[in-house]
């Protein structure tokens, strides 16, 4: 037992002075998202079960190519935002600060991964 | 953090079926919550039957005609009768309100009546509302000036005033806190929306010189951004308030000083 007041106990280790970048990212994402998303389903749509040879050949284009690195990057930023937010809300502790840090790894891994591949096929 | 079973020792069994009263022909089921810390049991739910033709319109009513005439042990906090002191907040027929204003017409079937969700329970119906009220203080709710105080009153125009209705109704009941998930998972450190309410009230009030600092002190991660718009305490308050419109408010403002 720790006699500790009820005032210290609400206050905790003060305010942290951050918190407001995190939802103006959210903000930028989603307003981005709401353009990029229908940009990428018609860059992406036509070639859905073309050959091979067919979607190297689109993805080597600037429009198709771009559209999908810009939705990559802003998708998963905006999912590193997001989950950063549900880890929060569901956990704490360690596994808090765990699972913070193997999402964002999860996040611009799977980033550079994609824009790699978008690489390959556009050059 | 997130917790959705109860701890063992906390599991509801089923209590105690007082008798009902004899020769009445208007009787109502009433289940409710009985826990007492002294006698080391689980908590139960005890079953009682109420003659609705002697008794009040209000939930209240039956609470206080439980304890006179049926079990005196029944404990809940109660005081004005009439939706303004807040004491009687509890969980009735699933929606945090307070007893002393809901209506038993608004309620269909057995009237089910538990503390407010995921706080400690003190005995029976009533809540501990200690970290709650810390959390309100925190806040700072008075008036803060750095002029020096004027000869007669510190003055606000008819227009400045109208920013505080929609605020400063709030009875403190707790109602909308504990029913805000991000409140029960977070709730040691996020503030919950009504102490947020009571924050935004100071903000915006014309004549506080503190605004800056107000909002220094919330932008943080969990005091002011665990919530998620969810409404919940929007749906509840048994005053009509709306203090998630009053958190995204103080969220517009903390963008605004940024961007």
């Amino acid at each position: 037992m720790a006699y500790v007041t009820d005032r210290k106990r609400a206050a905790g280790l003060g305010s942290a002075k951050t918190g407001t970048e995190h939802l103006w990212h959210m903000q930028i994402t989603s307003v981005l998202l709401l353009v990029l998303v229908p940009l990428f389903l018609i860059a992406v749509g036509p070639v859905v079960g073309e050959s091979y040879e067919a979607v190297t050949a689109h993805f080597a284009r600037p429009f198709p190519a771009l559209a999908t690195a810009l939705g990559l990057i802003v998708a998963l930023n905006h999912f590193r935002y997001g989950v950063q937010v549900l880890i929060e809300d569901y956990t704490d502790g360690a596994t808090r600060k765990f699972l913070i840090i193997a999402m964002i790894g999860v996040s611009y891994g799977t980033m550079a991964t994609g824009l790699y591949a978008l690489a390959r096929l556009a050059i | 953090m997130v917790q959705f079973t109860l701890p063992k020792n906390s599991t509801i069994r089923t209590g105690k079926t007082w008798p009902k009263p004899e020769g009445a022909k208007n009787v109502r089921k009433f289940q409710i919550y009985r826990w007492n810390p002294e006698d080391g049991q689980n908590p139960r739910v005890d079953t009682y039957f109420v003659d609705m033709d002697t008794c009040g319109p209000m939930v209240l009513d039956a609470l206080i005609k439980i304890k006179n005439e049926i079990d005196p042990t029944l404990t809940f906090r109660r005081s004005c009768r009439e939706g303004i002191c807040g004491s009687c907040a509890m969980n009735i027929d699933g929606i945090n309100t307070l007893a002393c204003i809901y209506g038993m017409d608004e309620i269909k079937g057995n009237v089910k009546i538990y503390p407010l969700p995921h706080m400690p329970v003190v005995k029976d119906l009533i809540p501990d509302l200690t970290h709650f009220y810390a959390q309100h203080a925190s806040i700072m709710p008075w008036l803060e000036t750095k002029t020096n105080t004027p000869e007669k009153e510190w003055k606000q125009s008819i227009e400045d005033r109208k920013k505080l209705d929609g605020l400063y109704e709030c009875v403190m009941c707790a109602s909308c806190s504990t029913s805000c998930p991000s409140y029960w998972w977070n709730g040691d450190r996020y503030l919950g929306p009504a102490a947020l309410l009571h924050a935004y009230r100071w903000i915006i009030d014309s004549r506080d010189e503190a605004t800056g600092e107000r909002l220094d002190e919330l932008e943080d991660p969990f005091k002011l951004y665990r919530c998620h718009t969810i409404m919940n305490c929007a749906k509840t308050c048994p005053k009509g308030l709306n203090p998630a419109r009053a958190i995204a408010e103080i969220k517009k403002m903390m963008v605004e000083r940024h961007v």
